[in-house]
């Protein structure tokens, strides 16, 4: 059976069971790989993608749910804000194993999406659901912070 | 959308040179990311093939000027990979922008962990203290022959060169060239016996702020871990096993598993039964519905609360020796005043964000081996046994490990053992085969971080002087049993005991006892092993002997510090920059100290923390102070600071693995809590200078935040935690 949304931009037909959570769809249909397995339960975030703009947990979301909308990857991030987020994660040395950075970068993504001056409290509320072993906490927090003052600029 | 393009296994100039011409884009950044950072720049300039200057085994230097630095330690966000290549790039004044690294191949004879023997791996926070001479040599003797290569060209001597930034200058007639146009030459010279290496205030990578050389592909999703290997014709694999340490498989039936699509074949082996198929999803729902019956004749069946009572109890009993000088015993009996408490600390996972996996590849002759690897030489040895093969017929691909924090280097090899036997058992025939670990079987996994009983008795004086220390562990040894297990001496785990038995006060009588116990529950190190209970245990019982003695609790271990210069800087700076001497925090708020040498390294941290009127506690800040000799990039060591806080804290809070008749009560991030964002403090970290020999910085950052956390709670309320995670124990 397959299905069809829009993948990173452009339409995608995956044939694969309608149930496989998009997560295994992405990575081993559409072989992107950016995308991580952490929990698969919407614990940790590692599998975060943007379903409609919207950061999702793809761990939880049967491949059938995402028909005729708009998935965005890691690999598929474009705006400004995403470019930002990018960049400032570099100019703050973020990852240490990097393992759930993907998750991170697109939920920080959607979060600047969405709001352009988030606050600390703002920043806990989009970023609590991500876990990082390595606790790069503060410096995740302290790059959200330089990319959204590097978008007003 | 194309499947995924084979991943070059070694990242070896040949494979480099033949994905570039051929492959897609997708397969660029893979291919890419093997060799370094910089995708782009380094496929375009990659050199004629032949055109290279490998001097030694850590460093080949191409024709396009680019630098490799060969890493025999894994990354799994400690920074080894970037310490390794600064030392390299530091001595051969390399262009740092032209540095890449790639992981070395399992080969103990040249990869060896000096700090392990003959053993190649990673732990014990060794990457840059074993590597630091070894690399600074083979960097400065590749710089002399390329000195030496360049002065035959120019017929001018080497004193007249310089070099900066990958080219070599001749001042007197305005010549320069670029590494790479020197290595042709370089590569016929013979490599010198002995090198001058640079006086430290020469350094210009050493104690800067080179960015870290996994950091680029770690932001946009092309870093490579062993989740992502692709090999064609490749299977996944989820293995069931026994929900009880010990158990073992007396039946199964594959026939549910079989009919779900996708299944391939249902295969027993040692440790369980594993569903094989074209992907995870097919393997999940081949293993949920695979039906196992297991004998549980041998298994472990007791309560972690049972233990831990076995454990108080053996803590009132005779016990071995870990350290003894004057007489404790009855220096408590005479002292005016006598401190006692117990603490206690649960099992934990090391729960890394990549569950473990790993991929094999085997056939009669051979096997392939790709993850996260931290014990090469270990996994390669226990491979070939259950293989059948001979150590030298099993190749490791290193890969970036998605977290370990110990988990991945087991004497053991557990998982790797596990993805071998699959693969056995499937026949052995080449089909790569993935063994994939969910966040379930990570939890529920076993190799956890011992649990532990600790007892204490303190003598002081009338006039407040610490005169006897009595100090009784109760709890598994992580080395018994195992390939380590010659490290014991005398009985005592030297794990068991390490920031105990050398606990750092001046205390004329210390009596420090072991009482090993035995459980099905497998056991293993975790981030900074045995101070991850002992300096916890130490540091917060000190807190309380100095309160007992009307004493501030910097100022009481200051005095008994004043032989440990080292230790008692980081203490002091720690106290200064936290505005210590300032006096007390307002009410419902507190601080607390403590401090910690593990692995060579000085830690004091001091927390602040705001405990509301429903009891929650909110850490706010931690003021960190190390001393790990010469810093070799302040910005890691910062970092691994305050990671270290932050795993520490989460296990402090929350951390617990805890059996019920024998089975594991956490399944996943639920049950089993770690640190989130809004949990996370301010961290201020402070690096002491130092001209040292480097030590680690992986895992001490982690022991004091605990005992400093609970110091803080007690200042702030009055009541001392005693029983860990906080959640979960009664404050007194």
């Amino acid at each position: 059976m397959s299905t069809t949304f829009v993948l990173n931009g452009k339409s995608a037909t995956l044939d694969a069971d309608p149930n496989m959570p998009l997560l295994w769809a992405v990575r081993e249909v559409a072989g992107l790989h950016g995308t991580k397995f952490g929990c698969g339960m919407a614990l940790c975030g590692a599998c975060t993608v943007h379903l409609d703009g919207q950061a999702i947990r793809s761990c939880v979301m049967p491949l059938s749910a995402v028909a005729g909308r708009e998935v965005t990857t890691i690999e598929g991030l474009q705006s400004k804000q995403a470019k930002a987020v990018q960049a400032a994660w570099v100019e703050h040395q973020v990852p240490q194993c990097g393992y759930c950075q993907s998750g991170q970068v697109m939920s920080a993504t959607a979060l600047l999406e969405k709001n352009a001056a988030p606050t600390d409290a703002d920043i806990d509320g989009a970023m609590s659901g991500n876990i990082c072993r390595c606790a790069t906490y503060p410096r995740i927090r302290a790059a959200i912070h330089t990319a959204a003052q590097s978008i007003k600029a | 959308m194309s499947t995924d393009p084979i991943f070059p296994s070694q990242p070896s100039r040949r494979a480099f040179l033949k994905g570039a011409g051929t492959v897609t884009a997708a397969a660029l950044t893979i291919g890419f990311e093997w060799a370094g950072s910089r995708p782009a720049d380094a496929l375009a300039a990659a050199p004629a093939a032949g055109a290279l200057f490998a001097p030694n085994a850590f460093l080949r230097i191409g024709a396009d000027n680019s630098v490799t630095v060969v890493a025999k330690h894994v990354e799994m966000g400690q920074g080894a990979y970037t310490g390794i290549a600064t030392v390299v790039a530091e001595e051969l004044d390399a262009d740092w922008s032209q540095v890449r690294v790639e992981s070395a191949p399992a080969d103990a004879s040249r990869y060896y962990n000096s700090a392990f023997g003959k053993i190649q791996g990673t732990g014990g926070s060794s990457a840059m203290a074993n590597s630091w001479t070894q690399l600074r040599e083979a960097g400065g003797k590749a710089r002399a022959m390329l000195l030496t290569a360049a002065s035959k060209e120019w017929h001018v001597p080497t004193s007249e060169l310089t070099v900066e930034n990958g080219v070599v200058y001749h001042a007197g007639s305005r010549r320069r060239a670029p590494f790479g146009s020197l290595v042709k030459s370089a590569a016929g010279l013979p490599v010198p016996d002995t090198v001058r290496l640079k006086d430290p205030k020469d350094f210009k990578l050493i104690g800067h702020r080179a960015p870290r050389v996994d950091v680029p592909a770690k932001c946009d999703g092309t870093a490579q871990f062993t989740l992502d290997v692709a090999l064609p014709g490749m299977l996944v694999a989820l293995l069931k096993r026994p929900p009880l340490f010990g158990a073992t498989v007396r039946s199964f039936d594959a026939g549910a598993a079989m009919a779900v699509p996708g299944v391939v074949k249902v295969v027993q082996v040692p440790r369980g039964v594993a569903v094989v198929a074209k992907g995870f999803w097919a393997a999940k729902q081949g293993r949920d519905a695979l039906k196992v019956e297991w004998d549980d004749t041998n298994a472990e069946k007791r309560s972690s609360a049972a233990l831990m009572e076995e454990y108080r109890h053996l803590a009132e009993q005779p016990a071995l020796s870990a350290r003894k000088e004057g007489d404790a015993v009855p220096a408590i009996q005479k002292a005016a005043r006598k401190v006692s408490a117990s603490y206690e600390f649960p099992y934990l996972a090391h729960a890394p964000m990549e569950p473990l996996d790993a991929v094999v590849k085997l056939s009669a002759d051979s096997c392939e081996i790709w993850a996260g690897d931290q014990f090469q030489t270990i996994d390669q040895a226990n491979a070939a046994q259950t293989a059948g093969l001979d150590p030298k017929q099993v190749s490791i691909h290193t890969l970036y490990a998605g977290g370990s924090f110990g988990r991945r280097a087991n004497p053991g090899s557990d998982y790797i053992m596990e993805a071998v036997s699959i693969a056995k058992a499937y026949g052995a025939d080449g089909t790569p085969i993935k063994l994939q670990w969910t966040r379930e079987d990570d939890i529920h996994g076993g190799l956890y971080r011992p649990m532990y009983f600790h007892k204490f008795e303190a003598g002081l004086s009338a006039d407040g002087q610490l005169d006897g220390w009595r100090h009784v562990i109760v709890g598994q040894s992580i080395m018994a049993g195992t390939s380590f297990a010659a490290m014991i001496k005398d009985g005592v785990d030297p794990t068991s005991v390490e920031g105990a038995a050398s606990i750092p006060y001046a205390i004329p009588n210390i009596d420090v006892e072991l009482s090993t116990t035995k459980s099905g529950v497998p056991i293993l190190w975790w981030r900074v092993v045995g101070s991850s209970h002992t300096t916890f245990a130490v540091e917060a019982f000190i807190d309380e002997v100095a309160h007992a003695a009307g004493a501030d609790g910097f100022e009481f271990r200051r005095k008994l510090l004043a032989h440990q210069p080292r230790m008692k800087a980081v203490l002091e700076l720690a106290a200064e920059k936290s505005g210590w001497s300032t006096g007390p925090l307002p009410k419902g708020r507190g601080r607390g100290i403590a401090v910690a040498e593990a692995f060579k390294t000085f830690v004091a941290q001091v927390a602040e923390v705001t405990v509301g009127e429903d009891g929650h506690v909110e850490v706010d800040r931690v003021v960190c102070a190390v001393d790990c000799g010469t810093a070799i990039n302040p910005d890691v060591i910062t970092a691994q600071m305050e990671g270290g806080i932050g795993f520490g804290l989460g296990a402090a809070l929350y951390g617990a693995i805890t059996l019920k008749d024998g089975r594991v009560e956490q399944d996943n991030f639920n049950g089993y809590r770690v640190l989130r964002m809004n949990e996370m403090p301010k961290v201020e970290v402070h690096i002491v200078p130092s001209a040292e020999p480097p030590t680690g910085v992986g895992e001490p950052g982690v022991a004091p935040i605990g005992p400093a956390v609970v110091n803080a709670i007690f200042a702030a309320t009055g009541k001392r935690f005693r029983v860990f995670p906080f959640s979960k124990g009664d404050a007194a």
